[in-house]
């Protein structure tokens, strides 16, 4: 079992290559630090959206815009700083994409994922900065209350 | 049939077409824009669409993945069509929950079960 915290500093340009970066080593993190099959799937599932948003949305997609990625992964708790190179954006006038108006919506709906997922999350204003965190709820000897 | 063959296969069961997934996560959104081209293709070569899209084995899927199933449902119901989903694990299942879209698919057990249930 990991005795140090898995921290992640680094710039991520390509949105295919460095997501599947990512995604393994934190897997690999998570793996090491005893979280459940429940938080395997939600971190991989949000930071799909999270990073996926501040490519597309956050960066418009422009290229040679970059993607600020940062972890800290350890027993109690998995954290995480995305920042694009965006204006931000106010995530109180996302339309809830539940609304019987907007349900046939195709889109709108990662905001909303991260923050059923996800223990604690925050746009940093002026809303290009997320910070997310997953608590975990295994014990070391691997018993999950997930 | 589709284009992306390593990733769906689409199959005609007397008039009915099954969509299914050869991978297990349905999060890369080229591969995901790729399924939606490919499925509003084989939606649009019929006059009354009935389609099942099977989950078998299918362990992640994105927002963006609901995007494209939004899409068809809509192209479906306005050319009078009907579409069931079927086979969905019980962690994506949530997902479709959280975003009530479980209130807006027609979702049973199982393919079989979703091929009898056309009118």
């Amino acid at each position: 079992m990991r005795s140090e915290p898995y921290i992640q500093d680094q710039i991520l340009t390509n949105l295919k290559t460095d997501l599947e970066k990512v995604q393994k080593a934190v897997a690999a993190a998570l793996v090491d630090c005893k979280y459940s099959e429940f938080a395997h799937f939600a971190i991989r599932l949000c930071l799909e959206e999270a990073i996926v948003n501040a490519f597309r949305h956050g960066n418009r997609s422009e290229p040679g815009k970059v993607v600020k990625f940062f972890c800290k992964i350890d027993h109690e708790k998995a954290e995480f700083k995305i920042q694009d190179e965006g204006e931000g954006f106010d995530p109180e006038g996302v339309p809830d994409p539940t609304a019987e108006e907007n349900l046939e919506i195709p889109s709108g709906r990662g905001l909303m994922l991260m923050r059923a997922y996800m223990s604690e999350i925050e746009h940093v204003p002026p809303g290009n900065t997320l910070r997310m965190a997953f608590k975990n709820t295994t014990d070391p000897a691997g018993e999950s209350s997930a | 049939m589709n284009n992306s063959a390593s990733v769906i296969q689409i199959t005609d069961h007397s008039g009915v077409k099954k969509v299914t997934f050869t991978q297990r996560s349905i999060i890369d959104e080229t591969v995901i824009h790729q399924i939606g081209k490919d499925i509003v293709v084989a939606i649009d070569a019929e006059i009354k669409p009935r389609l099942v899209i099977s989950f078998e084995g299918v362990e992640h899927l994105s927002s963006a993945a609901l995007g494209v199933l939004i899409t068809c449902h809509n192209r479906i119901r306005v050319r009078e069509g009907q579409l069931y989903l079927s086979d969905i694990s019980k962690p994506i299942f949530e997902i479709f929950k959280i975003t009530k879209l479980n209130k807006m698919f027609q979702i049973v057990e199982r393919a079989d079960l979703a091929m009898k249930s056309f009118k």
